[in-house]
């Protein structure tokens, strides 16, 4: 960023909450159906129907906003947001307004910033101040492509209509595009880790916006904020922030102004355009929805709520790195998903070497998954299989070399670890009268090396390991091979 | 056989013990409604067919012929959803929508027996109180049809007063059911807040709506109650209060009860007749053992501008679906989303609504929701606890339901705030949300229907029928208006 500026940036996410129906009709929630065909009179918003709670959002909401360090309210109080828009079916949408479900969290994300090719360079921890966590209904969508007449007619699917959503806001915490980022990314996984929405940006459940300022460094008052829409990933994000922060110091210092207004990102074209200006803002109207009582959950659900919440994400990384003896970034990828800490967890311990399991997991296993787009929860090999395979290793019956074509072959086939070595025959040869005849071999054959390694030239060493090894078929044992070779090689 | 005059207990036993055919009754009352309606403009649809054939299932059917309501015939206010009729709520807006869904107080009527002859006329999404506001021209009076049959429920009541039908269903947010069945000389009532669901009312101020029911008799108020009332799950606002048996509780007498009288209620803007004849009801109740004790309602006297501005601005944001977009009228030839909104809610909608969404878009807005939303809500809980205080010494609270008796067509409609005035008496049980009841109790010199209400606590419905019925065995109101089934078989 340019010298002298600071950057202020508040962030706005919609979550939707993996519920099965929606948040004030029976309807399904399901994705992709055929339009309209997941609508009632509630979620039409015919005349005369009314909303009644789906109890289901409420516990997802509250396992949110436990998982984002949110103060519960007992009492919260659904509103009225007034707009008009076709794919608004009421006209209002049932929101939250000054009473929210949830408020005050302090989060603590780790964030770093990045070097020219993206690389974080330091990690550091940064507490984020949640304003609130609310809960209210998603609206439809218009639809203005692939149908009869679309350039005379727009049509409107009222299947997502009174989908439950979470909407998280912060207070203007983020210093850096970095930031943001980051945070975005620990409310996806968090939010994932308790299962209260799938928080996946490209199926649309999970949506933010971010509201974005710049001052010189010194100043107390806050810069105009331009409000930024249209950030279908989190990478689009954070290339929307850079973009505006340039363009907003640009302005400045050109003499101009930042204008309060609403912008869309524009990813293909890697800019903003503006949508609305401030004049055209809605004055929504809010008032308290007269159709819902008062929202009253009591301390006991709250406790049970955070009775059945998995260990958080964090807490489980400290644990990891305390208790497995991992460095923050072996465990910082072993929790960046909870199925795959609890695969790891499992793997641990089958194996009794908790790092072990870490490095097969992190390097073997997962090129495996992500080669075969294979998500952790389905992956072939069962967590205690890892663990088996390396007490093999472990126990010298196969090299770690023979260990890395089991792994694959576990992962292509699903056998056990003991079954395909079995098989195979990859028993490791540990017998020095056995590896004795291929060193001969070896050294018979490379007369030009043995006379230069006697002459002094040690490097050679690996040569003639790996000679013996590749003529063992990678059965034979390495540190048995490294005994006998020097015992030859000495003359 | 005429049975204009049954309550629904009698034309019940008559029906059950096979002295009438369900589809005798409701032929009969379909004929009437035909008939009065080119005098009374009381229905936008009668469903003979619909109607008959129910009727015949009933006479078909033991089981059904033995359910509570089985071949009463029963008419519905246009703004509460029948399957398979339409739903106009009085409005252009709404074209020819037919709701693909019944409301739970329909269900709950039908299954009981009730057979719904038509959809009854009134002022645009209940606005009004006079029932000129409907897009499909006045209600007449029964009993003169140069004037108002009161509103927003017009229709109902002229329908139950002209003796087409025994009971009613009508709708109430300031006073749209105490006041027409006032001004028609019937009994008319509103439920405690939560006692009727509201699933498949049309809103128009959702904090204050409640169906409500017009017949001829306390008794018959209380044996329709008995089946529409209770908890909904397709309602929030409905409670989990048990349902009494509400006929059952009628009889007995009312020795001891307290009557609380607010003098204040009875000064200024009261018609001296009114005031004189309501006066005389209290004198009653006296004779009829009730003490009388007075009661201070201080804060009543805000309640006309406290209900205009929650009731406009609840409306606005109800009124907000009707768009264009999906069902309804919509306005041709939009040249843009804009401009199809406008034409469509310009065309679509009459005057009283226009202004009524105004004034409540304008008091949400921001910078004036503190100065009258909030306020208005602040005025509505100290109106709420003056009557809790008086409920602590009277079991009701006695009152005129109306100003004036009817007026003429046309009175009116120049000056809105003459025609508010109307519901001075009767809004403020719907922003305390307590029961209250329209009593029939005195024609004018003019030949007009006076009534009297009784206000009662939450839930106090079983109290409230008891006094009022007393007071009905007492001095039975049997003026018959000129419009009426029986004159018109003459």
């Amino acid at each position: 960023m340019k010298n002298g500026w600071e950057t202020i940036i508040g962030l706005e996410i919609h979550a939707q909450l993996s519920t099965e129906s929606k948040i004030f009709c029976g309807c399904s929630t399901r994705f992709g159906d055929e339009p309209n065909s997941n609508t009632c009179p509630v979620c039409l918003g015919l005349p005369g129907a009314l909303p009644v709670l789906n109890r289901r959002a409420v516990e997802l909401g509250a396992r949110a906003a436990l998982a984002l360090g949110l103060h519960i309210n007992e009492r919260s109080v659904f509103a009225r947001k007034n707009y008009f828009y076709p794919d608004l079916p009421k006209g209002y949408q049932i929101s939250q307004y000054d009473q929210p479900f949830s408020e005050r969290g302090e989060l603590e994300i780790m964030t770093a910033e990045r070097d020219e090719a993206g690389h974080a360079r330091v990690w550091k921890p940064k507490v984020v101040q949640i304003t609130r966590l609310h809960l209210e209904e998603d609206a439809g969508k218009n639809v203005h492509e692939g149908l009869p007449d679309v350039d005379r007619y727009s049509y409107v699917d009222l299947n997502r209509a009174g989908t439950p959503l979470a909407e998280i806001v912060t207070e203007p915490d983020f210093r850096s595009s970095w930031e943001a980022y980051d945070y975005v990314n620990h409310v996806r996984r968090a939010l994932q880790w308790v299962g209260a929405s799938e928080a996946d940006m490209e199926k649309g459940n999970l949506r933010c916006e971010a509201n974005v300022s710049v001052r010189k460094i010194g100043d107390t008052n806050f810069g105009t904020k331009v409000e930024l829409k249209n950030l279908n990933s989190v990478r689009f994000m954070q290339h929307a922030i850079e973009y505006e922060i340039e363009r907003q110091i640009n302005a400045l210092e050109s003499g101009g102004r930042v204008v309060q207004e609403t912008r869309l990102w524009d990813e293909r074209a890697g800019e903003t355009r503006i949508m609305r200006s401030k004049e055209e803002a809605h004055d929504y109207r809010y008032f308290p929805e007269p159709d819902l009582p008062p929202l009253v959950v009591t301390r006991d659900f709250i406790e049970g709520v955070r009775a059945t919440m998995p260990e958080l994400p964090e807490a489980r990384r400290r644990r990891f790195m305390d208790q497995y003896a991992l460095s923050y970034s072996d465990a910082s990828q072993l929790t960046s998903e909870r199925s795959l800490a609890d695969y790891y967890e499992r793997a641990a311990e089958a194996a009794r070497n908790a790092r072990a399991a870490a490095n097969w997991i992190r390097t073997d296993l997962l090129r495996e998954l992500e080669a075969s787009g294979t998500p952790v929860e389905k992956c072939p090999i069962p967590p205690e299989e890892i663990g088996a395979l390396i007490r093999l290793i472990e126990e010298g019956k196969i090299s770690g070399k023979q260990g890395k074509d089991v792994l694959s072959e576990m992962f292509r086939t699903g056998k056990p670890a003991a079954k395909i070595v079995e098989e195979q025959g990859m028993v490791q040869v540990s017998d020095a009268g056995a590896i004795d005849p291929i060193i001969d071999e070896i050294i018979s054959a490379n007369p030009k090396q043995v006379e230069q390694f006697r002459a002094g030239k040690e490097s050679l060493f690996g040569f003639f390991v790996g000679q013996v090894m590749k003529a063992s078929q990678g059965k034979a044992n390495p540190k048995v091979v490294n005994e006998r070779l020097k015992e030859k090689l000495k003359v | 056989m005429d049975f204009s005059e049954y309550s629904i207990e009698t034309l019940r036993s008559r029906l059950s013990n096979g002295e009438a055919r369900a589809r005798f009754v409701v032929e009969s009352s379909l004929d009437s409604a035909e008939k009065l309606n080119e005098t009374l403009n009381a229905f936008l649809q009668i469903d003979r067919a619909g109607a008959l054939a129910r009727a015949d299932e009933i006479d078909s059917s033991k089981n059904l012929r033995n359910a509570p309501l089985a071949g009463v015939p029963v008419a519905i206010k246009d703004n509460i959803c029948v399957r398979g009729l339409q739903a106009s709520c009085g409005s252009r807006i709404l074209g020819p929508y037919h709701p693909p869904y019944s409301a739970t107080a329909i269900e709950r009527l039908q299954k009981a027996g009730a057979v719904i002859i038509g959809k009854t006329n009134c002022d645009e999404f209940a606005m009004g109180s006079s029932n000129e506001n409907s897009a499909f021209g006045a209600v007449k009076n029964p009993w003169d049809t140069a004037r108002v049959p009161g509103g927003s429920s017009g229709g109902s009541a002229a329908a139950v007063a002209a003796g087409i039908v025994p009971a009613a269903l009508g709708s109430e947010t300031g006073g749209s059911v105490r006041q027409p069945a006032s001004l028609c000389g019937i009994v008319g009532f509103k439920p405690t807040y939560g006692r009727i669901s509201r699933y498949g009312l049309v809103a128009f101020a959702s904090s204050l709506d409640q169906i409500g029911i017009f017949g001829r008799k306390v008794s018959d108020i209380a044996s329709v109650l008995g089946i529409v009332a209770g908890r909904d799950t397709h309602d929030a606002t409905t409670a989990d209060v048990p349902v009494p048996d509400y006929v059952g509780e009628l009889a007995g007498d009312i020795k001891g009860a307290r009557i609380g009288f607010p003098r204040e209620l009875f000064g200024e803007g009261l018609d001296d007749e009114v005031r004189a004849a309501v006066l005389k009801t209290i004198e009653a109740y006296r004779e009829l053992g009730a003490e009388i004790v007075e009661v201070e309602l201080p804060h009543a006297k805000y309640c006309i501008a406290v209900y205009y501005i929650i009731a406009t601005a609840e409306a606005s944001s109800n009124l907000a679906r009707y768009d264009g977009v999906r069902y309804g009228f919509r306005a041709e030839e939009a040249k843009d989303l804009k401009h199809m909104y406008r034409a469509t809610r310009d065309e679509g909608f009459g005057a009283e609504v226009k202004r009524r969404i105004m004034l409540g878009t304008y008091v949400l807005s921001s910078g004036y929701y503190d100065a009258y939303y909030r306020k208005a809500q602040q005025v509505r809980t100290l109106i709420k606890h003056d009557f809790l205080r008086a409920f602590e010494t009277c079991d009701a609270v006695l009152t005129p339901t109306t100003p004036t008796t009817a007026f003429l067509i046309g009175e009116k409609t120049d000056d809105p705030l003459a025609m508010y005035l109307n519901d001075i008496y009767t809004c403020t049980a719907n922003l305390a949300g307590i029961p209250g009841i329209n009593v029939p109790c005195a024609l004018s010199s003019e030949g007009l229907p006076i009534g009297f209400q009784l206000l009662g606590a939450h839930w106090s419905e079983p109290t409230l029928f008891r006094l009022a019925d007393a007071y009905e065995r007492a001095h039975p109101f049997e003026a018959r208006p000129r419009v009426h089934v029986a004159s018109a078989s003459e």
